[in-house]
């Protein structure tokens, strides 16, 4: 199976003040392409900060990290957030919605990275909404929505670029057990259905069920490996 | 362009405060654009074709103090000279001390020398042949329902008569039309009297005039003909000081006042203030959106593309605010110079104040917006997605 994530000796450091706080300890991973893994571990064990290595919000301190065969490690600001725009789709547990665009706007915000006509990034980001159900939902805003619907809309806004990549961090956390089901399973069609290869953290062992490969980290290191 | 819904989205968040920081902006911008056309007005002041031929000559101590009339014949014989005319300040009030009348004791040729100044053949005829006559500007006539053949009193505010009294009599012989209309505010006001019959009246001015103005038979010899003017009465007791009809209008207004530094001065202090109000309601802004900025920049806008639309929003506010303040003033000059009756002739918004506008929203709003811009631009990902 072709990896598509390879993490190789990764730690992570973060400097508060004159205290130095080592999060990640010599993280090895390797997540195949078409893989739907759900990162446990209690709070502070690293699981948000290997998610936002992963997604390229952040650089690690010593290691490297490729994706799709890519050093992401070794990008400079401007061409990481490049290499997130077109790879990468990330969906936050507050959903991080812009309050004052309807949901249409709010999926079209990747798509104004590209060289698309605005006829053709209203047309994808219909098809998105449509995908997560959300059609007739298009002309709202964010506070018209229910959570589970605005989660459903951060789904949308992650996948219309067709990235290779969707980075979950707590993705129901903030949803009802229903909502947080629907989410669920949106996850794990656009994984079954459409091949996106999904990273998600969860604390919540219902959610890691949908994955089909599970991991725990504890102290920054991970300790064990579930293959649902 | 493609950003251009998102900024104004966000310009809008909070359209109370953005509301209000506009009406902030339209308001410095109105008292921008009605500032500007006074500083105009008076920069412009005695600009004119026909002014361009005419020099006046004055005492070079003070302008209170006055001429011989020996001088106008020792004038007209400069080479140069088409013709010389002379008028003193009277200084009059309609029933009221607050109705103040701009009026001047003219020679018989002084209308030669102002052909913007139209009198019809027959009422200048019976002017000539009145001696208590006078001509009265239109705007003048209007406001105080004179016409031909009225008898009006006026008091004077420095000349009495030979009794004593300040109590004047004129008969209004004709109405005086302008066909300047830069000038027409003031010429509109004006009432004019026969020289001779201020002179024979009143004790305090004994053969003496106020100023002479020239009429040039070449424009490109104004300035050979004031200095010859000038000579004539080189060290005597009544120097003189013959000036352009433009330097003379800006010298006797710098007299009065500095008017652009006031104006200067009063636009530095409302743009300060404005810098700050518009500077807090940026930063406040931007602070309030720290997490959809991580967003924006977690999605794939680069931290320039951040630091550019907050510096695109800040200029927007500001041009927003600008164009409209300007765009109240236009209307609002014509109204203001009206209602001065005459006092004001204000200049219509031009070119030249909406570039200067212009500029200045366009400097003020990058001013304003370049803190939180580059604080945005600086924002940390993962630190500004935590505090979420």
């Amino acid at each position: 199976m072709t990896q598509l994530i390879e993490i190789r000796d990764v730690s992570k450091i973060y400097e508060r003040g004159k205290q130095k706080v080592e999060v990640l300890h010599h993280v090895h991973l390797d997540v195949a392409q078409g893989e739907f893994l759900a990162l446990m571990g209690p709070s502070g064990s690293g699981k948000t900060t290997l998610l936002n290595l992963i997604g390229g919000l952040d650089s690690p301190s010593g290691g490297s990290i490729s994706v799709g065969g890519q050093r992401i490690d070794t990008l400079g600001a401007g061409a990481l957030a490049k290499w997130r725009a077109s790879q990468v789709g990330f969906v936050f547990q507050f959903y991080n919605l812009m309050p004052m665009l309807s949901a249409q706007r709010n999926v079209e915000l990747p798509l104004l990275l590209t060289k698309l006509s605005s006829a053709e990034r209203r047309k994808r980001a219909a098809i998105a909404l449509e995908l997560v159900g959300l059609a007739d939902r298009a002309s709202h805003k964010p506070a018209e929505l229910s959570g589970g619907q605005q989660q459903r809309v951060s789904i949308a806004r992650a996948i219309v670029s067709d990235p290779t990549l969707l980075v979950c961090d707590e993705p129901t956390g903030d949803l009802d057990r229903q909502s947080a089901q629907d989410v669920l399973a949106l996850l794990r069609a656009l994984n079954r259905d459409h091949g996106k290869t999904i990273v998600m953290v969860t604390h919540d062992p219902k959610a890691a069920e949908y994955a089909n490969h599970t991991l725990h980290l504890d102290k920054g290191t991970l300790v064990e490996q579930a293959t649902a | 362009m493609k950003y251009l819904h998102l900024i104004w989205a966000s310009l809008f968040r909070r359209k109370t405060r953005t509301i209000l920081t506009l009406v902030s902006i339209v308001a410095a911008f109105l008292l921008f654009g009605l500032l500007d056309a006074v500083r105009t007005s008076f920069a412009e002041a005695g600009q004119s074709a026909n002014g361009a031929q005419r020099l006046q000559t004055g005492s070079r101590l003070s302008f209170i103090q006055l001429l011989p009339q020996s001088l106008q014949a020792r004038i007209a014989q400069v080479p140069g000279v088409k013709i010389v005319t002379y008028a003193n300040w009277f200084g009059g009030a309609y029933q009221d001390p607050h109705n103040q009348v701009f009026s001047f004791a003219v020679a018989p040729n002084y209308l030669d020398v102002y052909p913007e100044m139209a009198v019809s053949d027959a009422e200048r005829k019976t002017f000539d042949a009145t001696r208590t006559g006078a001509l009265v500007g239109e705007g003048l006539a209007q406001r105080f329902h004179w016409k031909v053949g009225d008898r009006i009193p006026m008091q004077s505010t420095i000349f009495p008569d030979r009794s004593g009294s300040k109590n004047w009599t004129f008969d209004v012989s004709g109405i005086i039309h302008s066909t300047d209309k830069k000038a027409s505010g003031f010429f509109d006001q004006l009432l004019l009297l026969h020289w001779t019959y201020f002179d024979e009246t009143t004790p305090y001015n004994r053969g003496q005039v106020g100023w002479y103005v020239t009429r040039v038979s070449d424009v490109n010899q104004a300035d050979r003909v004031a200095k010859a003017i000038d000579a004539l009465s080189a060290n005597s007791d009544h120097e003189t000081r013959t000036l352009t009809e433009q330097a003379a209008t800006a010298a006797w207004m710098k007299q009065l006042a500095d008017i652009g530094l006031i104006v200067s001065s009063i636009m530095g202090a409302v743009f300060f203030t404005l810098m700050l109000l518009a500077g807090n309601t940026m930063m406040q802004a931007v602070r309030e959106r720290t997490g959809e900025l991580a967003v924006l920049k977690t999605i794939g806008f680069t931290s320039t593309s951040v630091l550019a639309m907050v510096l695109v929003e800040s200029v927007l506010l500001l041009v927003l605010g600008g164009v409209l303040g300007i765009a109240l003033a236009e209307p609002l000059i014509p109204l203001i110079s009206h209602a001065s009756r005459g006092m004001l002739s204000l200049a219509p918004v031009g070119i030249g104040s909406w570039a200067l506008g212009g500029a200045l929203m366009l400097g003020i709003g990058v001013l304003v917006g370049a803190l939180p811009a580059w604080s945005a631009m600086r924002l940390n990902i993962v630190d500004a997605l935590a505090r979420r």
